[in-house]
């Protein structure tokens, strides 16, 4: 679980020359950016249950991260703790530690909505208001009482979410009147209108079409230089095409017959995809289970 | 060549079959008919009530009952005015109090309130309960409490007090209801962004939640203004001659005007008194007109 540093670089393994695998927009990975999450022995319990446990890494900034693994591991809830979206789930706690920059997040001192404000999130099944695109993506700016023309907001986050050139001309047409792909890019202009830092994708695409989904990948490239992005994907290539950092998960079953998620392995892309440590990982990836 | 019933498939029926014509469905016909049966039995006891109400009530559907106020010796002159305007103050007074208290008290049952606690459940166990009790009961309570205890007296302000709790547990339930079917997505989205629970609560859950709160304060509502006894037992008095003129004065309502009338012998006061019903269902139905276009204009289609 050691990360590997710059020097040594990806090999044309057999098991990546099987994937997608694109090394040379990679420079930034091997950058050791400051860290904006330190995860330490991080464990969720929902009540008794026990669904994820001793996770460990670190989400640096400016580069994606990847979260992969079999159904059931863990994933999505480590991703929810991110943005404490866990606290609304009645029972749930965390034990362990994560750091947020300097501060610790879990702390008790912590305001969880100026939390939410700079860690967005974007949904697995695209979730736009029922509202009109412009008071979908104004909704964030409003509620945080954000300063500044609305209309240029509006404007800049559509155009980071690459929307504008499609709706400019329907505002104040309904948010739900978009295709699939349309509207998960609408919530990810919401998300980036209220300026986060960390940007939190839980399988963004995975309710969407092949076309939807390059495209939000490309997106993902461009969001990679203004924000830090943790992506959860059930799709390995998509991983390994637009990740800088990968953590894989498994589902573990204890003598109960309960299952447990807990991270395995977590480095950078070009290893885990080249030359993994863990064998279990390398079974992952070349599709021996999951 | 091995022949289907060699290898173990079934053998096929010689006879091609065809996708048409239509076959007969006995229990999608049957279905059908019942369901049209219960419409058509609802509607034939409205429309006879309908009917006959207008029908009866016809020759003193005039000027003179919204104009004139009641008279005991000249029924010719009777008028309704102060039942009239009476119900409007009423329900007017009541929809203020219950809507407001009925959908707050339902979005911190939903919202805010911890369902895993002991007396969160039993609250909501018998919210239920009291849609149940009759309505007498709550004249009597209005009269206990509000009138002596409270001292409001026999005012317009203690009827609408009194119908306000009656009518509570439907507004409470009804928006209970719509609340809890706004998708959680739309309120895991608001909150993602950073907008506080009262936020989300008031420009998200709300919002979506209208048309649900809307059917529910047009059944409660429509509950009220037809309630006679709880106000008889809290003095709303049948002879009246004013209108009411501020929240501590005396009132009728149509209700109980309406009942007044028909215990009378003349056969004039059958006939005003079914004039008085075409009234009060014309109020009801522009009461419920409002809160049907507010459910309309909620309800437009995203």
């Amino acid at each position: 679980m050691a990360e590997q540093t710059a020097d040594t670089p990806a090999e044309g393994g057999g098991l990546s020359r099987s994937l997608d695998y694109r090394e040379s927009s990679r420079d930034r990975a091997t950058r050791d950016t400051e860290a904006v999450f330190s995860v330490k022995d991080l464990g969720v319990y929902y009540g008794d249950y026990l669904a994820v446990r001793d996770t460990n890494l670190t989400v640096r900034r400016y580069q994606i991260t990847a979260m992969i693994g079999p159904s059931g591991c863990g994933k999505s809830t480590i991703l929810r703790c991110f943005n404490r979206m866990n606290d609304l789930i009645p029972g749930a706690r965390v034990t362990g530690k994560i750091q947020y920059h300097d501060e610790d997040l879990y702390g008790p001192d912590i305001d969880t909505i100026e939390v939410r404000r700079r860690i967005g999130m974007v949904f697995q099944k695209p979730n736009p208001f029922p509202k009109s695109i412009y008071d979908n993506v104004a909704y964030g700016p409003r509620v945080n009482k954000i300063k500044g023309n609305l209309d240029d907001i509006v404007e800049e986050a559509l155009v980071g979410a690459a929307l504008w050139d499609e709706v400019k001309d329907q505002l104040k047409s309904s948010g739900l009147a978009l295709s699939g792909g349309q509207q998960q890019r609408l919530c990810i202009a919401r998300t980036i209108a209220v300026k986060p830092e960390v940007i939190l994708m839980d399988e963004p695409c995975a309710a969407l079409d092949p076309i939807a989904t390059a495209k939000i990948e490309d997106l993902m490239g461009e969001l990679a230089e203004r924000y830090t992005i943790v992506i959860v994907t059930h799709n390995m290539q998509q991983a390994a095409r637009v990740s800088d950092r990968t953590a894989f998960f498994t589902a573990e079953v204890d003598e109960q017959g309960v299952r447990h998620g807990r991270l395995v392995e977590f480095d950078l892309t070009s290893t885990i995809f080249s030359k993994p440590s863990d064998k279990r990982t390398e079974d992952y990836i070349t599709g021996r289970f999951g | 060549m091995t022949s289907p019933a060699e290898v173990g498939i079934p053998p096929r029926d010689e006879r091609a079959v065809r996708l048409g014509p239509t076959r007969r469905r006995p229990a999608e016909v049957l279905f059908h008919g019942l369901l049209l049966t219960s419409l058509i039995i609802g509607l034939i006891f409205l429309v006879t009530l309908l009917v006959y109400v207008v029908a009866r009530g016809w020759p003193r559907l005039d000027a003179r009952l919204w104009e004139n106020f009641n008279s005991i010796r000249r029924p010719e002159r009777a008028g309704a005015q102060a039942a009239i305007f009476g119900t409007i103050w009423v329900m007017g007074l009541t929809a203020l109090l219950c809507l407001p208290t009925g959908i707050l008290a339902a979005i911190y049952m939903e919202e805010y309130a911890d369902k895993t606690k002991w007396w969160n459940r039993a609250i909501e166990l018998n919210l239920q309960n009291l849609a149940a009790v009759p309505s007498i009961v709550y004249g009597i309570l209005g009269l206990g409490i509000i009138a002596r205890q409270f001292g409001l007296g026999t005012s317009i302000i203690t009827a609408a007090i009194t119908l306000s709790l009656l009518v509570l547990p439907v507004v409470v339930v009804a928006s209970r209801e719509a609340i809890r079917a706004v998708p959680s997505t739309i309120r895991d989205g608001s909150l993602a962004l950073g907008a506080t629970k009262w936020q989300t609560i008031w420009k998200q859950i709300l919002p979506a939640a209208i048309p649900g709160i809307a059917t529910g304060s047009i059944l409660a509502l429509s509950r009220a203004i037809g309630e006679a006894a709880p106000l008889l037992l809290l003095g709303a008095v049948t002879f009246v001659a004013f209108n009411p003129d501020s929240l501590t004065s005396a009132y009728t309502v149509l209700p109980i005007q309406i009942y007044d009338w028909i215990r009378q012998s003349r056969e004039e006061f059958q006939v005003l008194a079914a004039a008085a019903i075409v009234i009060l269902l014309a109020i009801l139905l522009l009461m419920n007109s409002v809160a049907i276009y507010i459910r309309n204009r909620y309800q437009k289609r995203w």
